[in-house]
C-alpha cells in the first residue's frame, strides 16, 4: 500500500519510523513537513529522509507544499498528522477534502477537522467510496474506534465517561498523592514535557471537551459542537479540596460525559471513588462505555506519545489495507 | 408535611420469596401512603431466605397503628421505625470565597427545603484572602429529593461564582 505522510512532528515522524521499521508492506510516496515536500513514486528511503530533516529542519524539496503532495503524489491513503487548530481546522480540513475528492482514503490524527466537520467529511468519503479513519484523535494508543465499531457492533451505546487530557490527569494525580497545589503540579507538568507553554487548551478542559464532541458525534451523529459542552476546567482546584476528597475514599479527576437520554455532555472535575477503574494514574486515558449487552466496558492506555499515536494511524492503515487496499 | 401527612421510614424484615415484597408493601396504599423509596439491604448473617428492606413513606396522620397491624398480618417483622427518613446522601466539594458569600445562606437554601439538608461540612480555610475548600454531606428523601437539592446548590454556586465538584455518579 501507498501513503503520503502530510506532518512531520512527533507523531509523524513516530508513524514514518514504525513504518519504516515494521515489514507491513506500506511504502511512503509522498511525504511533507510545514515548509517542503517530497514526491518519489518509488518510495521514499525513511531513515535517510528522517536524517535529513533532522539535520536541517526540511524533509525535502522547499518548492513543493504540502498541498502539492496530497495533490499529485501517487498514493492509497493519506496521514495527515499536521497540527491542531481547533477554530479553523485548517489547513488540515482542505488537505482531507482534497485527498477524498481523489478518491484516496485518510487516516488522521488531527482533532480540528473532525470535531469541526466531521459530518461533511463523512459524505465526501462516501460519496468517493474510501475510508475516513481517526482513532488516533482521541486517547491515544486506545483503540476506542474500533472497539466502537467492531467489537461492541451491535451494542446500542447508552453513555460514556472519560479521562481524556493526560496533562490534567498528571496534574491531578500529582496533587492528591503530593499534596502540591495546582500551580506546583503545573510546573512540574511543564518541567515532564506533559503541559504545554500556554496550558488553557488542556487545564480549562477544551481538549477533553473537543474529544468528546468527536466521540459523541461518532457513536450518535447528533452533530454537537465544542459550544454545546458544559465546560468546567481543573485550573481553580485547591489542594484542600483533593484532601477533602481523600479523607472520604475518593479523589478527583477530570471527567468528560455524554449521556445522551439525559440531555448530559459534560467536562468537569468530579468526586470519584478511588478504586473506580476511571481512576488512573499520571498521563494515563480511560474510557468506560455503558452498552445494552456488553453493558460497562473500560479502556485504559497511553492517550498521547510519538509511536503510542503512530500505533492507532498503523492501525487505521492497516484496517484499509485489509478491507480496500491490495497488499502491495 | 402539608395535609397532616407525616414521614416514617422503617426497617422491615421479611421472606425473600417471589412477590413477598409487593404483598408486603401493598398495605401502604390500603391506609392511604405513598412510598418515597425503598432500600434493599442483603445483611450477610441474615438467613438466606430473609430479606431486609428499609422504607420511606408518607402517611396520614393516625394511620401508622393500623399500618403496623396490616404489615404483620403479612408476615412482615418490623425491625424499626423511626423518624431518619432522609436515606440518600451525597457529598459535593465547594470551592471559593465561601465565607464573604455567606456560607450559612449557603446552607440554609438546602435545610430550609423540608426535603434535604446538610449533614455534614468539613472546611479548610488557608488564609483571610484566598479560597476555602468545603466538603459538604447533603442527606435527601429521595433520589428526585437529592437531584432538586444539587440543582439548588448549582444555581447558589452560579450565583456566589464557587466552583462545585459533583460525584460522578454510579453508572445506570
Amino acid at each position: 500500500m501507498k501513503v503520503a505522510l502530510i506532518g512531520l512532528g512527533s507523531v509523524g515522524r513516530g508513524v514514518a519510523g514504525m513504518i519504516a521499521k515494521k515489514d507491513l508492506g506500506i511504502t511512503i510516496t509522498g511525504i511533507a513537513d510545514s515548509r517542503s515536500g517530497l514526491i518519489d513514486a518509488g518510495g521514499v528511503d525513511i531513515p535517510d529522509l528522517l536524517a535529513r530533516k533532522k539535520e536541517s529542519g526540511f524533509c525535502g524539496d522547499r518548492a513543493i507544499s504540502s498541498a502539492d503532495v496530497v495533490k499529485k503524489a501517487d498514493y492509497d491513503a493519506l496521514i495527515e498528522v499536521t497540527p491542531t487548530d481547533a477554530l479553523s481546522g485548517e489547513p488540515a480540513t482542505g488537505y482531507i477534502r482534497s485527498a477524498l475528492s481523489r478518491k484516496k482514503h485518510v487516516v488522521t490524527s488531527n482533532k480540528g477537522p473532525i470535531s469541526l466537520s466531521l459530518k461533511e467529511l463523512r459524505m465526501a468519503a462516501r460519496e468517493n467510496g474510501v475510508a475516513l479513519r481517526y482513532e488516533a484523535t482521541v486517547a491515544g494508543a486506545i483503540p476506542i474506534m474500533h472497539t466502537l465499531e467492531d467489537g461492541l457492533a451491535g451494542n446500542e451505546i447508552l453513555a460514556l465517561y472519560g479521562v481524556l487530557n493526560g496533562t490534567c490527569n498528571f496534574i491531578l494525580t500529582r496533587m492528591a498523592a503530593e499534596g502540591l497545589t495546582y500551580e506546583q503540579a503545573l510546573m512540574e507538568a511543564r518541567e515532564m514535557g506533559y503541559a504545554e507553554a500556554d496550558p488553557t487548551y488542556d487545564v480549562q478542559g477544551i481538549d477533553a471537551a473537543i474529544k468528546l464532541v468527536i466521540l459523541a458525534n461518532t457513536i450518535w451523529g447528533n452533530g454537537v459542537k465544542l459550544d454545546d459542552v458544559d465546560r468546567t476546567g481543573i485550573d481553580l482546584l485547591t489542594a484542600d479540596a483533593l484532601r477533602l476528597a481523600e479523607d472520604e475514599g475518593c479523589t478527583i479527576r477530570l471527567i468528560a460525559e455524554a449521556i445522551p437520554r439525559k440531555k448530559i455532555l459534560r467536562v468537569s472535575p468530579r468526586i470519584i471513588g478511588k478504586n473506580h477503574p476511571l481512576v488512573v494514574d499520571g498521563t494515563l486515558n480511560a474510557l468506560t462505555l455503558e452498552t445494552d449487552m456488553a453493558r460497562e466496558i473500560t479502556l485504559i492506555g497511553r492517550g498521547a506519545g510519538s509511536v503510542e499515536t503512530a500505533s492507532a494511524i498503523i492501525g487505521d492503515l492497516l484496517y484499509i489495507r485489509d478491507r480496500y487496499v491490495q497488499r502491495a | 408535611m402539608t395535609g397532616g401527612f407525616v414521614q416514617v421510614s422503617m426497617k422491615l424484615e421479611m421472606k425473600d420469596s417471589p412477590g413477598q415484597l409487593v404483598a408486603a408493601l401493598k398495605p401502604i396504599s390500603e391506609v392511604g401512603g405513598n412510598i418515597i423509596a425503598v432500600i434493599h439491604q442483603r445483611e450477610p448473617d441474615l438467613d438466606g431466605d430473609m430479606l431486609n428492606v428499609q422504607i420511606v413513606l408518607e402517611l396520614p396522620e393516625g394511620r401508622l397503628e393500623n399500618l403496623v397491624v396490616l404489615l404483620q398480618e403479612q408476615g412482615v417483622h418490623i425491625q424499626r421505625i423511626g423518624e431518619e427518613r432522609l436515606l440518600y446522601k451525597r457529598t459535593v466539594i465547594m470551592i471559593g470565597h465561601l465565607m464573604h458569600t455567606d456560607l450559612s445562606d449557603t446552607v440554609d437554601q438546602i435545610d430550609t427545603t423540608g426535603f434535604a439538608e446538610v449533614s455534614e461540612l468539613a472546611m479548610s480555610m488557608p488564609a483571610v484572602n484566598a479560597r476555602s475548600s468545603s466538603r459538604i454531606t447533603i442527606k435527601a428523601a429521595s433520589k428526585n429529593d437529592m437531584e432538586a437539592a444539587i440543582a439548588i446548590l448549582r444555581r447558589v454556586s452560579e450565583q456566589k461564582s464557587l466552583l462545585l465538584i459533583e460525584p460522578l455518579e454510579e453508572i445506570a
